[in-house]
């Protein structure tokens, strides 16, 4: 079993990479939102600065969505979905891995990008910090209520948009405890720990629950 | 390896598509199902595949060994072939090998060769034509070793030297002790053939 998950993950980096998409893609969009919002804010710098880590955090979350909906898709449409179902893994390990592999080749690009892009939004060393922590501690969670999403909408043409309106009210928790743990504390003097600990709880938990609910639903697609 | 389908029914959006059918098939038999378009021929492919429910029913392997769960014995080979046009077609392969296990059957550089298909190998599917990629799908059949094939129109896009290689392979798989349930409207010239004509 061990040799089948190495396999899938490695089958969908190897995707993600040739395809030529969804991580440069992904950068690139979360670029072209980071430098709309200062435009729409104006330039005070002050603003920015406290504005930066809510802007950062929804400009992330909106990018790991892009190509969130083509995760089982795909697999649903050229068959996979019905040959992983007669392999000895479980579907949810499947799902888990998938997920692992969707993360590695779209949310972590985004992570390591995102003090890039926070240097526009006049964040200093210490905010850049805690905000690359945070993501990197919340972006996982968002990956997997995503993919809840994503197998709910496996099997309609145009699921994508159906998909962002079903996950993004599931990701606000995620987003509350992410910009608290990534900026409030700059101009308050909330614990940056307690915030972050909440973050890595929601990540766990997605985790843990959320591939049993997507391999559910895929089941469900495949009759 | 013995099969047994008893009075089985089969839904799909509200309607029976299949109601009361039943068969046996004992190793190195073969059934070939016919009928219209519609009648359910992949429906039934799939209900043995595990990835439809039965309504009513049961479809049971008995085996040598304890058999494991039925969909874990069978290759399903339907209208697509879950091939990644991205990926080479030696990578495709690999990756089902890894996934369905491998057991004592070929190598995926050995399967392509045996469905000439060794110069294609490191080129990725999307160069490929709608006959070479059906052939990596069936390639597939042999990089594990699976009891039960079941094949869903398996002669489509195939030219005449491939049809031949298949039916080839299915008679040793036959004559390994093997079942084949394949739906097809083309003529498959095979031992032990047993008939299902299904109808609306």
């Amino acid at each position: 079993m061990g040799d089948a998950l190495a396999a899938l993950f490695w089958r969908e980096v190897k995707i993600a990479r040739r395809t030529g998409g969804a991580a440069s893609i992904g950068i690139v969009f979360f670029l072209v939102l980071a430098t709309i919002f200062p435009f729409a804010v104006g330039p005070d710098l002050n603003l920015l600065a406290r504005l930066g880590p809510a802007i950062l955090w929804i400009a992330v979350l909106l990018s790991t969505l892009l190509g969130l909906d083509r995760l089982f898709q795909a697999d649903h449409e050229d068959g996979s979905l019905d040959l992983m179902l007669t392999s000895a893994t479980p579907l949810e390990l499947i799902v888990l891995v998938k997920c692992a592999g969707h993360w590695l080749t779209t949310a972590l690009p985004l992570v390591i990008v995102a003090p890039l892009f926070g240097l526009a939004l006049a964040q200093d060393a210490a905010a850049l910090a805690r905000l690359t922590l945070s993501l990197l501690v919340g972006t996982p969670a968002l990956t997997l209520i995503g993919a809840v999403g994503a197998a709910v909408t496996v099997s309609l043409r145009r699921g994508g948009l159906l998909m962002a309106v079903l996950v993004l009210p599931l990701a606000i928790p995620v987003l509350i405890f992410g910009v608290s743990a990534a900026g409030i504390g700059a101009t308050d003097p909330v614990p940056f720990a307690a915030p972050l600990a909440i973050l890595g709880a929601l990540s766990l938990a997605a985790i843990a629950g959320a591939p049993f609910a997507a391999a559910a639903a895929l089941r469900y697609a495949g009759e | 390896m013995h099969l047994e389908v008893s009075e089985i029914r089969v839904e799909r959006g509200g309607r029976r598509v299949l109601d009361g059918l039943s068969f046996a098939l004992a190793a190195g038999e073969a059934l070939i199902v016919t009928g219209p378009n519609g009648a359910g021929k992949s429906t039934l492919l799939r209900a043995l595949a595990g990835l439809l429910p039965l309504a009513a029913g049961r479809i049971a392997v008995t085996g040598p060994k304890d058999a494991p769960p039925c969909r874990e014995i069978v290759h399903y080979l339907g209208h697509v072939d879950g091939s990644k046009a991205s990926l080479t077609a030696a990578e495709n392969l690999s990756f089902w090998a890894a996934i369905l296990g491998r057991g004592s059957a070929l190598r995926p550089p050995e399967a392509l060769a045996s469905f000439a298909l060794a110069h294609a190998a490191d080129l990725p599917l999307a160069v490929l034509s709608a006959g070479q990629r059906r052939r990596v799908g069936l390639a597939r059949l042999l990089i594990a070793a699976r009891p039960i094939w079941l094949l869903d129109e398996p002669m489509t896009a195939l030219d005449t030297a491939s049809r031949a290689r298949l039916l080839d392979f299915i008679r040793a798989h036959l004559g390994q002790g093997g079942l084949v349930v394949a739906a097809t409207h083309a003529a498959l010239d095979l031992p032990n053939a047993r008939q299902l004509a299904l109808r609306h």
